[in-house]
């Protein structure tokens, strides 16, 4: 049995791990809320811009040249790893890095054995996680979610998409966490470039209320123009997305280390108790056994 | 009429105008009440907003899209300078 000051020590230790975690909790769940507010931010412009892109495709006759949904043969391949720049949030980040991993091992192997895959990490731990195993890493945006707006998100957005338009690379993947609810996030693998034609159903059912707009330019100009504003708003979400997922997966698994130490707090001072009692025990007895010895 | 400038991160302006200036890529318009309907892509510039007619905004956008219609002006803009 370990001594009483032993067990004295790893309370107290407990307690202010405890009260740590209590503490980044709390803190990730205010995050959260901001995280999620800046996702309902967002709602009106992306709104608006696919209801105008909607009523502008549907009304087109034919369909435009669209130098982002060129599909191509597929010998250079872009990831995008969307980590936090934290821990501490459960398994979050391996999540994202696993299933990135899981691309590279499957539907980008040929590729990736000959060197022609490269992984566009935001996020430090992904950062970190992917410079350790060698890969061919571009690092420039690892920093963003120190302060995370549309104007660094347009940034890489830009740089994959220019990279797209310029045969850099033939594909183009996001790896990020979507925002379930607080304690569930679903790691997705979704294909940014080229793009995927979404289904019609949506367009024809905006045709049926066409308004007559002057269009300034051409129609097929401002198609070609809201294509890339669209696709950044996606890659935007996503890291929106992943923020907010981010510090839900911190409050679940800070909620679930402050339960852990409180059974541990627990488990500790029965122990605490019980070697001291057994002390006390132990004197009384070497005290009465000392008296019954001199009495004889 | 009714004009809302909305960027991805926030909505910059949004209230009642006399007229505002737009600067589009095919060369800078007003809009007035009562003008038809437009769509237009817009180059970085600058929005003049007038809120009365002794009353003037100045927004800086680095490019984006308007849409009036209905005496209703929302400008998305990619982002706001300065």
């Amino acid at each position: 049995m370990p001594s009483l000051k032993e067990v004295r020590g790893r309370i107290v230790s407990i307690n202010s791990t405890q009260q740590i975690t209590k503490a980044m909790k709390m803190v990730a769940a205010a995050k959260l809320r901001r995280a999620q507010d800046n996702i309902i931010k967002i709602r009106p412009y992306a709104e608006k811009l696919n209801g105008i892109l909607n009523n502008i495709t549907a009304s087109l006759e034919g369909s435009v040249e669209n130098p982002y949904s060129e599909v191509r043969e597929v010998k250079n391949v872009l990831i995008v790893v969307v980590t936090s720049d934290r821990g501490l949030a459960g398994a979050f980040n391996t999540n994202s890095i696993k299933a990135a991993s899981a691309l590279v091992n499957g539907r980008y192997k040929a590729q990736y054995e000959q060197g022609n895959v490269k992984f566009l990490c935001i996020g430090k731990k992904g950062l970190d996680a992917f410079v350790k195993k060698d890969a061919n890493v571009i690092s420039d945006y690892a920093g963003m979610f120190h302060e995370l707006n549309f104007g660094s998100a347009r940034k890489a957005a830009e740089f994959a998409m220019e990279g797209f338009l310029n045969k850099e690379y033939d594909e183009v993947v996001i790896v990020y966490n979507e925002f379930k609810n607080v304690a569930t996030q679903v790691v997705k693998a979704e294909q940014f470039l080229p793009l995927v034609q979404e289904s019609t159903e949506e367009q024809k059912s905006s045709k049926d209320q066409e308004i007559d707009y002057i269009f300034e330019p051409s129609k097929e100009e401002i198609v070609k123009g809201l294509i890339p504003k669209s696709l950044k708003i996606q890659f935007y979400k996503a890291l929106l997305e992943s923020f907010a997922s981010e510090h839900g997966a911190r409050m679940t698994a800070m909620d679930k280390a402050t339960e852990n130490a409180k059974e541990l707090l627990k488990e500790l001072r029965l122990m605490y108790n019980r070697t001291r009692q057994a002390a006390i025990t132990k004197e009384i007895l070497e005290i009465v056994a000392g008296a019954e010895a001199l009495s004889k | 009429m009714f004009l809302e400038i909305i960027t991805p991160d926030e909505k910059v302006f949004s209230g009642e105008v006399v007229a505002v200036n737009l600067p589009g890529t095919e060369g800078p318009f007003e809009v007035l009440n009562n003008h038809a309907a437009v769509i237009s892509t817009l180059d970085k510039g600058n929005v003049k907003i007038s809120e009365s007619h002794n009353q003037v905004k100045n927004v800086v956008i680095d490019g984006g899209l308007v849409e009036v219609l209905d005496n209703k002006i929302i400008v998305l803009a990619e982002a706001i300078i300065g």
